[in-house]
């Protein structure tokens, strides 16, 4: 276990090298650097020679290797620069505005899993059944529509119609959350339920069930005894693995309702072409995922008796 | 990482269990071929409705301009905003646009560039994971971990990052897509070309005196098109709410070029007082993937080879 888990680490180290990389060359290739971009925004008209100067007490003469590692090293220490637009720190900006995204993602996997769970157990166990074909029915519903149509389907229901709920989230809190974390819950729980019933029929297919079944073991309890039990480890590690899309789904999310976390500031950022921002966006967000990964792994490790008795490799 | 996506796919495959399972109990109980004849031929006749279906939408696309009513980009604010009627079948927006002309029009930016977008990321994967599974060694890993690089990203948060360096524009957006896409038609690609390369028939072939080329496109991608082209079928959904989201974001298409995404966003100030001008191009977006949705999946059952040899 213990070198499965050094191994894993160890793997890490070119994926983040590779991630920084790609992010530090793709906004290097934006076409406007720094320098270019200061004395545009504030408008002076300045000569070739300043543009120079600034340029070589920045590092932006230097080769883009150097350049890289440079911006590598204050990644490591926390700092990515300050923002073109407001001037501020960049890493600051960005994790004060982080515990709002990660909220909302955490709302958001809390609703589906409440919702899927259930349901994609209820659709396996009622297998081409009504209630089977009404779940199915809907998942597809949710998996096709994209979520910004959820999140104004949403809104013209609950803020305009009912009048239930603010249109703009005013602030983060619980209320104004509902509908970012129904928009990203639904299109996720969508998904979901489909994935939790294929893997419950799948154990239900096994052989043992059968054998369970023949020895007069009533169907509750092999359902709650035993299916759940060995399906759990799946559907724990399906749901880490969309944490993703759901990373992604924020940015869409976040910039209709007005949440004021990094996805929106990502979406602010390009707008404004404020670079060192999208950039820092684009880093974190992918080491956060790779970490979640990297967790769900080792953890499907862990709890998989067969790897964690020795029975399988490793 | 690696691990975890392909436990996913293969969860993701098993979708299919209950079709096969009632296949196998029909093998133990019964008349077997003709159980296995009439869910074949189930899926067949699906498969027919959802063809038709996806090639009306595609001929839309195709001849979006000889079908609209009216012309799409064509102003008229005296006759703006207003509600379905005989005339306008749904009404006009804020410039007093047709909105039916505006959908038809707007699933050219919007389907179109859906298909162009899966088949240059399936193609392009397909080369690379060929060419990778076929030298193998050394050029196989050090390409597959860029591959893995790029799986590393959140997919839209590398698309966003992407059209955000790049600008706006449709053509742009699919490039961003195409960038984050690609890699997961190169995985396929490459297991499935390993799995071939060792085949007995393939040893034939080159004992025969086939060339690498002749191997590759007579015996190998015949061969392994039906997994790529089961993964580009259910891509398409996908790939066309992620376009018009992008859209949506002013990151793809815009305004006024007609597209479902911007059109969206270009009214939803609009979402209180006429719901109608903001919602009704989601439907069509819901429309069109609910259909390539039913189509990716009725092509699944049907291509499923370990259905076939049942």
């Amino acid at each position: 276990m213990k070198s499965y888990i050094i191994k894993r680490l160890l793997q890490l180290i070119p994926i983040v090298i590779g991630i920084t990389l790609l992010s530090f060359a793709m906004m290097r290739m934006a076409g406007s650097d720094a320098v270019t971009q200061m004395y545009s925004q504030s408008g002076a008209i300045v000569s070739e020679e300043v543009i120079q100067k600034a340029r070589e007490e920045l590092g932006l003469d230097k080769p883009f290797i150097v350049q890289y590692f440079v911006w590598l090293g204050g990644l490591l220490r926390g700092d990515m620069g300050t923002s073109y637009v407001s001037g501020k720190n960049v890493f600051s900006t960005f994790v004060s505005k982080l515990p709002a995204t990660l909220l909302l993602t955490l709302m958001s996997i809390v609703f589906t899993v409440a919702v899927s769970i259930p349901l994609g157990i209820l659709a396996a166990v009622k297998q081409n059944k009504v209630t089977d074909y009404i779940i199915r029915f809907c998942t597809f519903i949710g998996n096709s529509m994209p979520n910004f149509f959820i999140a104004l389907l949403l809104m013209n229901l609950f803020a305009i119609q009912l009048g239930w709920l603010p249109v703009m989230s005013t602030g983060t809190t619980f209320i104004s959350g509902i509908m970012p974390t129904l928009t990203l819950g639904i299109s996720m729980a969508a998904k979901y339920t489909r994935q939790v019933r294929a893997t419950v029929l799948e154990e239900l297919d096994k052989d043992y069930v059968t054998g369970l079944k023949a020895k007069g073991v009533r169907g509750s309890v092999i359902l709650w005894g035993s299916v759940l039990k060995s399906s759990m480890l799946t559907i724990v590690t399906l749901l880490a693995l969309s944490i993703g899309s759901l990373l992604g789904g924020t940015a869409i999310v976040e910039s209709i309702f007005m949440w004021d976390g990094v996805g929106k500031l990502a979406v602010d950022s390009i707008t404004m072409r404020d670079y060192p921002l999208i950039q820092a966006y684009v880093v974190w967000m992918a080491i956060i995922y790779v970490v979640v990964n990297l967790v769900t792994d080792i953890l499907y490790h862990y709890l998989d008796p067969r790897v964690r008795l020795g029975g399988l490799r490793d | 990482m690696r691990e975890a996506s392909e436990r996913k796919n293969f969860i993701e495959e098993e979708d299919t269990t209950e079709v096969k399972k009632s296949v196998k109990h029909a093998s133990e109980t019964g008349p077997t071929v003709r159980v296995q004849k009439i869910k074949k031929n189930r899926i067949k006749g699906k498969l027919i409705v959802f063809l038709i279906l996806a090639g009306a939408l595609l001929f839309v696309s195709l001849f979006a301009r000889q079908l609209c009513p009216y012309d799409p980009y064509k102003q008229d604010l005296s006759a703006a905003l207003q509600s379905p009627s005989p005339e306008h079948l749904m009404g006009t927006d804020r410039f007093g646009r047709d909105l039916l002309s505006r959908i038809i029009m707007g699933s050219q930016a919007s389907i179109y560039s859906t298909l162009l977008l899966v088949l240059i990321v399936s193609v392009v994967g397909t080369i690379f994971g060929v060419f990778c599974g076929w030298k193998g060694g050394k050029v196989d890993s050090v390409l597959m971990r860029i591959s893995d690089i790029f799986l590393a990203f959140p997919e839209l948060v590398f698309a966003l990052a992407v059209a955000g360096v790049l600008g706006g524009g449709i053509q742009n957006a699919i490039f961003a897509m195409a960038a984050i896409a690609w890699p997961k038609y190169a995985r396929i690609a490459r297991s499935q070309t390993l799995a071939q390369k060792e085949t007995p028939y393939m040893y034939a072939a080159r004992l025969s005196g086939d060339t690498t080329f002749q191997m590759i496109f007579k015996h190998i991608l015949p061969n392994i098109m039906g997994p790529v082209l089961v993964t580009a079928m259910l891509d398409i959904g996908t790939m066309m709410m992620g376009l018009s989201g992008l859209s949506y974001l002013g990151l793809g298409a815009m305004p006024p070029t007609a597209e479902w995404g911007s059109m969206m966003s270009e009214s939803r100030s609009m979402l209180q007082t006429y719901p109608w001008v903001t919602l009704s191009p989601g439907v069509a977006i819901f429309i069109s993937v609910m259909i390539f949705n039913l189509l990716g999946d009725t092509v699944r059952d049907y291509l499923d080879p370990r259905q076939r040899t049942k």
